[in-house]
């Protein structure tokens, strides 16, 4: 898989990642290094082993639909970088 | 190409809210209309160093769903991921599910089309022969919802996040439907469904039934396989001959320029009714015909529905196309949902209002429109069941059939005519079945008139007394014992003389205004049929 310029600064804006190019260069080579590991790993073969699903096995773990008291507004606000009336204020995002 | 016919594919996406009073990964409550960002907590917030854990009740009702609407299940199922920003998106992904959605393979039944009548109304049918259309159901996840924003236009938009969470059963339908109103009966189908087994309310005005269509259009070049992009369209066979022909060209019909310009899909989205998701679609369906006949293209794209302007437009996202990353939620384990525990939701799955309507016609003798109108509310339903049975427990002679159509009538009527006056719902209604049924037996043996029958019912209405008190209160028992009645009779025909000449000179229309005068002098408790009887054997006596 070719790690290029293009490709990084598409992940960069799917991350939304503001990158530097001295930034952006030194992620490729990290990038490359990590594909490449992947692509060692794919000479394995599983042919007869089931995918893991999850790292943990145990399965299950939930809890009966109760209700718990939640948060009061202005707590779930605190680290709002803006408010108004109660509600998170952000940028509009829509025409 | 201006001979060419098309072929409308939609396929709907449904997002309903799953009945619980926890949200899906946290114990927020799920109420609605609570003042803004009150439901929120750590993990809905998205807050660092939390982790989710699943509500049992969400996903035994996502199985219930699955299993209402034949899915597999699979076991193991698990969460994955969806990556993407929006300011109501705390954490920046929304967990739901991707390669091993909880339920898949479906099918939901609606109708076959074939049974609408001339006229355009449609009849469905639930005989054997016109057995009902199935559209497939793809596959139904498990997702969290996210929260509402509120745009103002002062450049800002704010943000309630107590939405953040709830749980959402995504119910993704095959492209299997072919027309704006087959999209409508399969969207009636699925609502009633979910609402017959208490999934959910689907209540749209509550965001707790959302709708998104996708449609493509297709060109069908052979005449007498058309089908016509117009509503009531249709007759099965030919839609079903023109899928075949359209799927084996799927990909292969390519205009002038050598581009292949089929099944281009587009998705509407805003769509907050049924109204208007049959709307949407056939403007959508008009707009892309029109586009291939002049020989452009339709876009892929995301179309907003306005209903104001009655057209959908595209949808201006900033984003190009949505690339959302998928990958396995590291903090939630796979769920195993093993055969005991599907056997015992499966149990808790009644009759499904389609097996009723089928059922009802059979057993209580009545016909399938009044099957219809009661099964369409499971609490009507139950009341009608409640009152053939409290009907026939008393009369051991009558068969179990009997008394359905009678009842049947009433809570069409009178009982329908109320509850819709009073806007009150079925399961308000204070009069008990079996004291409805000691009405109908008044009404349907004829001791009471028809009028009577209504005033009694208005009384037992406003007095909460039961009905044999208010008529024998009232004195409204129907005279139908003969000799009684003939005194009436006798009187009125000796008052009238001029009538019962004409009567007998051929003026039958008079005998009407006999009947009148007859019921009059007995205070209207006389069985009119008896009346007309005995007026009849007397002035051919004389
Ligand atoms: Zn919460």
């Amino acid at each position: 898989m070719e790690i290029d310029d293009k490709l990084i600064s598409h992940l960069a804006y799917l991350a939304r990642l503001k990158l530097t190019d001295k930034e952006g260069q030194s992620l490729k080579g990290n990038l490359k290094e990590i594909i490449d590991y992947v692509e060692e790993l794919k000479k394995v073969d599983v042919a007869n082993i089931e995918p893991l699903v999850h790292t943990v096995e145990q399965t299950n773990v939930w809890r009966e639909d109760e209700t718990k008291p939640s948060l009061p507004a202005d707590k779930a606000l605190q680290n709002a970088p803006a408010k108004q009336a109660n509600f998170f204020k952000v940028p509009k995002v829509i025409e | 190409m201006d001979n060419m016919d098309y072929k409308i594919t939609i396929g709907l996406e449904v997002h309903t809210q799953l009945k619980t009073s926890s949200k899906l990964f946290c114990g927020c409550s799920t109420n609605f209309g609570a003042s803004p960002n009150s439901q929120t907590c750590p993990v809905c917030l998205g807050l660092p160093g939390v982790l989710p854990v699943v509500n049992r009740k969400a996903v035994a009702l996502a199985v219930k769903a699955a299993l209402a609407l034949n899915c597999k299940i699979n076991s193991p199922t698990k969460f994955d991921r969806k990556n993407y920003f929006y300011p109501d998106l705390p954490k920046n992904y929304q967990i739901s599910q991707y390669d091993l959605p909880l339920a898949k393979e479906g099918y939901l039944e609606i109708p076959n089309p074939k049974s609408r009548s001339p006229n355009g109304t449609e009849t469905p049918s639930y005989d054997g022969a016109q057995s009902p259309r199935r559209i497939g159901i793809t596959r139904a996840h498990l997702e969290e919802d996210a929260g509402k924003s509120m745009h103002s236009d002062a450049g800002y938009s704010l943000v309630d996040l107590n939405r953040t969470g709830v749980p959402l059963l995504e119910i993704v339908s095959e492209p299997d439907i072919n027309s704006p109103d087959q999209a409508h009966q399969y969207l009636t189908a699925l609502k009633e469904l979910l609402i017959y087994l208490e999934i959910s309310d689907c209540d749209m005005e509550k965001g707790s039934l959302r709708v998104d269509a996708n449609i493509s259009i297709s060109p069908v070049s052979d005449v007498s396989l058309r089908e016509v992009p117009r509503r009531a369209s249709g007759d099965d066979e030919v839609i079903s001959k023109s899928n075949e022909i359209a799927s084996s060209r799927q990909g292969g019909i390519r205009n002038d320029s050598g581009e292949t310009k089929l099944g281009v899909k587009t998705e509407i989205k805003n769509l907050n009714s049924f109204k208007f998701v049959a709307k949407a679609l056939e403007f959508e369906a008009n707009r892309q015909i029109e586009l291939l006949k002049s020989g452009k293209e339709v876009v892929q794209e995301t179309r907003l529905w306005d209903e104001d302007k009655q057209e959908t437009r595209p949808l201006r996202s900033k984003e190009d196309v949505q690339d959302y990353r998928y990958f396995p939620e590291p903090d939630l384990e796979p769920l195993v949902i093993n055969e005991g525990w599907i056997g015992q939701i499966r149990k808790t799955i009644p009759e499904l209002p389609a097996a009723r309507r089928v059922r009802f016609v059979n057993q209580y003798g009545i016909p399938e429109y009044d099957a219809d109108v009661l099964t369409a509310d499971k609490e009507l339903a139950n009341y009608f069941e409640e009152c053939v049975k409290s009907y026939n427990s008393t009369q051991r002679e009558r068969s179990p059939a009997s008394g359905g159509k009678a009842i049947s009538n009433w809570l069409m009527s009178e009982v329908a005519k109320y509850l819709n006056e009073q806007k009150m719902e079925m399961k308000d209604f204070k009069i008990k079945p079996q004291e409805l049924v000691e009405l109908v037996k008044f009404s349907a043996a004829r001791q009471i008139t028809s009028t009577a029958a209504k005033e009694v019912f208005g009384e037992m209405l406003k007095s909460g007394k039961s009905a044999t008190a208010i008529v024998s209160e009232k004195g409204l028992l129907q005279v139908s014992d003969q000799g009684e009645i003939e005194v009436f009779v006798k009187e009125a025909l000796k008052s009238n003389p001029q009538m019962a000449a004409d009567y007998k000179a051929g003026k039958t229309v008079v005998l009407q205004a006999l009947v009148g005068q007859v019921m009059r002098l007995s205070k209207g408790k006389s069985n009119p049929e008896i009346v007309r009887t005995l007026l009849q054997k007397h002035l051919s006596e004389k």
